[in-house]
């Protein structure tokens, strides 16, 4: 459990000025890449074939030296070939949820747990909280890191925790109610069919629950998104960013601020590239996210790619912490769909339908083929308050963004307006696009 | 003054049976039905007794409705009779968005009319000497 002074040596940490920061990084990355090479395999083949010498590490720029891991570098050592240590001193697996084929593998030491811990639990203390609080778990737990790693943390911050894991909505929605909850941890869309759920069975979560904050991720969700979930839960919602392959969720998480989400800088130093060049990007500028431990023993990763889209964000952060912030997800490299020779993310739709209150936030994008034309349908789902009595009105919407979306990614999608509930909901992430091209 | 109720629904087949067992299950008597159909939606409008609790019971079960304030006028049931009204309702540029209408043996038949500003056209018909009706007439 947290004690006194542990609260004042996180503090500390977070208040660090940046040069220290970089010294602890420094420090890290030495030891990590000198690890990897004496202790795995792969990595001794890999820095070999591309040249690079862990041993004459003296710069955090020196890194930049160093070659990319990638996830099919982690599918292809499945199950234990990345691990730096001998098993006996693996206390937890995790796996991540792998779409295609084979999964990746993490491991974690006693040490690795503990880091964990303090990571996430940095996200309750973001949210003003703490042994007063009762923290609703509802991410799945199991292989997923979502839920435990979730769980460790709100432990760890002296949180009366709840481990629901996700499903049975009804009884999460009677334990929100009853049990006086203060902190739900579980994916946006879950949220978001949490109340809506309640909403429907008559029930006002914004009077009736006791939630003052939410930590969600494992998804992006839009600026849109999130403020719905704040209105109709009437809580503060904080972004938390993680992935099985470097620690889980709490890689980075967001403040009460709400203008970006502060990376652990003690234990992961942070990357953009440009994902076609694998040139190094200066802060402020948009690329996907790389990732490298610096006191991870079990399953050490060095410049991971996430494939996550997002930028570190310049300038410090008005609450006072000092580790950097990244932006909030805007997309994945691998989410990005091409359509008719175009590049077009999904969240380049959603920042036109929330333009649109007459649509909710739930959405699915249906991509076939049409002859050798790609064609694209946008699902969208009309709003409790939009007059639809007269097919003008409705066929002036569908219109209205359709001609948004022509503006903004240059390609025709049409536009369908279904049933609400028709699209399918998720306890877990939402699948937001149907490719059914291939 | 009536209130209708709309329904989006899907042009999917059983979404129209469904809305309708959602409703007699919930013991409302409907008196008319209407579907503006397109290739891909219907929008459904509903004449019945209760459209308070019509639309409650919808919105329960995931229907989108909106309850439309609509004009039912009881006009000569003989040929010529709609047309009348609505030479009248020209007269005095009165826009009309779309509408439904039904006899049945009787002296009169039923008009009813979704009007723009129904509030002033309302007043203008009864004082053209048309008879508004009131859900308690339907």
């Amino acid at each position: 459990m947290r004690k006194a002074n542990d609260m004042g040596k996180q503090h500390e940490i977070l208040h660090m000025p940046h040069e220290q920061i970089e010294q602890i990084q420094l420090e890290g990355l030495k030891k990590t890449v000198v690890n990897v090479y004496e202790n795995v395999p792969f990595y001794k083949n890999l820095f070999d074939e591309a040249g690079f010498d862990p041993y004459a590490v003296q710069t955090l720029a020196d890194l930049q030296k160093a070659p990319f891991t990638t996830k099919q570098d982690l599918r292809d050592n499945y199950p234990y070939s990345m691990f730096a240590v001998p098993m006996k001193d693996v206390r937890e697996i995790h796996m991540s949820s792998g779409t295609t084929g084979i999964a990746t593998v993490g491991g974690y030491t006693e040490h690795d747990i503990d880091i964990w811990s303090d990571c996430f639990a940095r996200g309750i203390e973001y949210a003003d909280g703490g042994e007063d609080d009762i923290c609703h778990v509802c991410y799945g737990y199991g292989l997923f890191t979502g839920g435990l790693g979730a769980h460790y943390g709100c432990m760890k911050a002296g949180c009366t925790t709840i481990p629901m894991s996700a499903g049975n909505t009804e009884r999460q929605i009677r334990i929100l109610r009853e049990m006086g909850s203060t902190i739900l941890c579980c994916t946006p869309s879950y949220a978001m069919h949490i109340a809506d759920t309640a909403i429907s069975m008559g029930i006002d979560p914004a009077k009736e629950f006791h939630l003052r904050a939410g930590i969600h991720g494992a998804e992006a969700f839009s600026d849109h998104f999130r403020a719905e979930l704040e209105r109709k839960l009437n809580y503060k919602v904080l972004d938390v960013y993680g992935l099985t392959e470097t620690m889980g969720p709490g890689v980075a998480i967001e403040c009460m601020e709400q203008t970006g989400l502060h990376l652990a800088e003690d234990h992961f130093i942070a990357e953009i590239i440009d994902p076609a060049t694998g040139e190094v990007l200066p802060d402020g500028e948009w690329g996907e996210l790389v990732i490298t431990t610096t006191d991870r023993e079990a399953t050490p990763v060095i410049r991971y790619r996430t494939r996550d889209i997002t930028r570190i964000i310049p300038g410090e952060c008005a609450c006072g912490r000092t580790h950097r912030r990244i932006d909030r997800l805007h997309g994945r490299t691998d989410d990005m769909l091409i359509i008719r020779g175009v590049n077009v993310f999904p969240s380049q739709i959603e920042d036109v339908m929330k333009t649109f209150p007459q649509v909710s936030s739930w959405y699915q994008i249906e991509l076939t083929r049409q002859g050798a034309l790609d064609a694209v349908t946008l699902k969208v789902e009309p709003e409790q308050g939009f007059d639809f009595d007269e097919i003008s009105a409705i066929t002036a919407v569908q219109k209205q963004i359709q001609d948004k979306l022509k503006s903004a990614l240059s390609i025709g999608i049409k536009v369908k307006i279904v049933e609400p509930m028709s699209i399918p909901r998720s306890e877990g992430k939402a699948k937001r696009v149907i490719d059914n091209r291939f | 003054m009536i209130q209708q109720i709309t329904v989006f629904l899907e042009n999917k087949s059983g979404r129209l049976s469904s809305l309708c067992a959602a409703l007699g299950e919930a013991g409302i008597d409907m008196q008319a039905l209407t579907i503006a159909d397109t290739a891909d939606y219907g929008v459904v409008r509903i004449i019945c007794a209760e459209p308070e609790r019509a639309a409650e019971v919808l919105r329960a079960a995931d229907y989108r409705v909106n309850i439309t304030r609509v004009t039912a006028i009881a006009v000569d049931n003989q040929p010529g009779g709609l047309a009348k009204l609505l030479a009248k309702l020209d007269d005095m540029n009165v826009n009309i968005e779309y509408g439904y209408c039904f006899s049945y043996k009787g002296e009169k038949a039923i008009d009813v009319l979704k009007i723009r500003d129904a509030d002033v056209a309302e007043v203008a018909i009864k004082a053209a000497g048309y008879k508004l009706l009131d859900p308690a007439d339907l």
